[in-house]
């Protein structure tokens, strides 16, 4: 301790050192007021028409009364089934990725297409979808929307079982082959427990980003004015029914929109919240 | 499953009751292992006695563990890894390709360094690996469980929280958890890579009495790179340098008599 003395070297990496902290609280601050700013708006905004006929009404016409059952249903319903179909087909491209191709050629082929999976526009997949599936079976469809809602989810699930499998310590994977555990056991009871958590918060994330997705369902399940179980039609969701209302020029219509807006945005916010406490834990439970 | 294990018993030539003082269990014979295009074995051979300790020492980077690696072939979950001349158990060459791995790592069970208890509870810890070979009664697993513990020096402590997650425990019960495991599946040669390495002096102590009392049923190779304990715990010893086995006698001539120039300075602590 003693010896060192405050040298102007010292005073200047000092001097530096605050700018760059305050730089950095800086551009989080600038970053998180835009985010409270939104929040704010959205809840003042959105909360007036919070009331039980939100939940319970279909979407009215322009001028009477209504609510958002039909769009909050077909989201419930799109999202559920996208998530089935895309999470079981990216935990299994994940797997092999991490445990049984991990030094194959293929492998990085994969994540390399996945990678570009994961950041291409969603209203590509919408229009890919569109020429896939609507244009050939002649009508929009919900079951159109399932596919391309799926196709978002399955890049983030790939990525993510990936990671947290390849986190899985290769001690542990020697440690039960050791035993004389096969390939398959030591994956379904050793790694996906110890990659369980992580998994977990990858599919909540996929799910929260499907969530806002509009793009890909305007040229797939379109919209519908009535509640519908039919997946072979057209299908209403949150999203599209923000984007059309929010568009027009009636006011009654406009405050459904900002209801919808927040009832999307706190779904998120708490599928978040939800994914960070579970990987806030260790990894290993 | 258990079918393959029965005709594999049959092939094997019965233990004599009786068993002479040295009785090979596996035969290294002029054994070279490669990393990718690096050495790291060059023509090696070494017998594992059966019921004897035989201790690896040597400087870091010697191929102590890659040699005990390739007694279990765990070294096959890595590409660009291969093994070159014969392993012998009882006899058999397992570097042979058709040798069913699993069935040749519940004979030959492993230790590590670093206790690698698996994210389940203590008991499952151990009844994962019976389940794998044998359908017992819930009764005769618990027994199997309350054994394998028992011998590990580790019921006292964990009897009552058998369903406790393994990784509740200190990292020397840890350890002997990974011991309770491998044996419960009644192996018959255990390899021990430095397995009190990350371990505290009492914990040290306590694997070491228990390493005593594993050799009457068991077969045992340990990597080390502490002497003392090579020189407590073993009864052969093997002294490797730059991937060669230089030496390898009884324990007690290594220590006292080595015959070799470099197993001398190594001992003394003169290099490595």
């Amino acid at each position: 301790m003693a010896g060192i003395a405050a040298t102007p070297r010292y005073h200047r990496r000092r001097w530096r050192s605050h700018l760059a902290t305050a730089l950095s609280i800086g551009a989080a601050g600038f970053g998180l007021t835009w985010l409270v700013l939104i929040l704010l708006v959205l809840v003042v905004k959105g909360v007036g028409g919070l009331s039980p006929s939100v939940f319970t009404e279909m979407t009215p016409p322009p001028g009477g009364a209504g609510g958002l059952l039909n769009p909050i249903m077909g989201s419930l319903m799109l999202t559920v089934l996208a998530v089935l179909l895309g999470t079981p087909l990216g935990m299994l491209a994940g797997t092999y990725m991490a445990e049984y191709g991990r030094y194959s050629k293929l492998t990085m082929v994969v994540r390399f297409i996945n990678d570009i999976l994961l950041s291409a526009p969603s209203i590509v997949i919408g229009l890919f979808v569109y020429e896939i599936m609507v244009a050939r079976m002649g009508h929009f469809s919900g079951w159109a929307g399932v596919v391309a809602l799926a196709i978002i989810v399955i890049p983030v699930v790939v990525r993510t079982t990936e990671d947290m499998l390849l986190l899985v310590p290769t001690a542990l994977r020697e440690a039960s082959a050791a035993l004389g555990v096969p390939q398959w056991l030591v994956i379904r009871h050793i790694s996906y427990r110890a990659a369980r958590a992580g998994i977990i918060t990858g599919v909540l994330l996929a799910i929260a980003r499907i969530t806002g997705e509009t793009a890909p369902l305007l040229f797939t399940a379109l919209n519908n004015q009535f509640f519908s179980w039919n997946m072979n039609a057209p299908m209403a969701s949150l999203p599209v029914v923000i984007f059309q209302f929010a568009l027009s020029p009636y006011e009654d219509w406009q405050q459904l929109a900002w209801t919808g807006a927040l009832l999307i945005t706190a779904t998120v916010l708490g599928l978040s919240i939800i994914a960070r406490m579970l990987t806030s834990k260790k990894v290993l439970t | 499953m258990s079918l393959a294990i029965h005709t594999d018993m049959k092939e094997q030539a019965p233990a004599p009751v009786d068993a002479p003082a040295l009785e090979a269990k596996v035969s290294v014979r002029r054994l070279s292992f490669y990393y990718g295009a690096y050495r790291a074995l060059a023509d090696n051979n070494v017998e594992l006695y059966k019921n004897k300790v035989t201790a690896f020492i040597g400087p870091s980077g010697c191929g102590k563990s890659t040699l005990l690696r390739i007694i279990n072939r765990i070294y096959d979950l890595y590409p660009n890894q291969r093994a070159e001349g014969e392993v012998l158990l009882d006899g058999e060459n397992i570097l042979r390709p058709k040798q069913d791995l699993n069935l040749l790592r519940a004979k030959v069970g492993m230790v590590f360094q670093k206790p690698t208890p698996f994210p389940m509870t203590i008991y499952d810890n151990i009844a994962f690996g019976v389940r794998l070979y044998e359908q017992l009664s819930k009764a005769d697993l618990d027994a199997r469980v309350e054994e394998a513990l028992r011998r590990a020096a580790l019921w006292d402590e964990a009897k009552d929280k058998l369903n406790a997650s393994g990784l509740s425990l200190s990292g020397g019960q840890q350890q002997r958890l990974c011991i309770a495991r491998t044996i419960a599946i009644k192996p018959e040669v255990i390899l021990l890579d430095e397995p009190c390495s990350a371990l505290d002096p009492i914990s040290t102590a306590k694997i070491e009495e228990l390493i005593d009392v594993l050799k009457r049923d068991y077969t045992i190779a340990i990597v080390t790179h502490n002497m003392q304990q090579a020189a407590r715990t073993s009864d052969f010893t093997a002294f490797m340098y730059l991937g060669e086995l230089i030496e390898v006698d009884e324990t007690t001539r290594i220590f006292t008599n080595p015959k070799q120039q470099r197993t001398q300075d190594y001992i003394t602590g003169r290099f490595g």
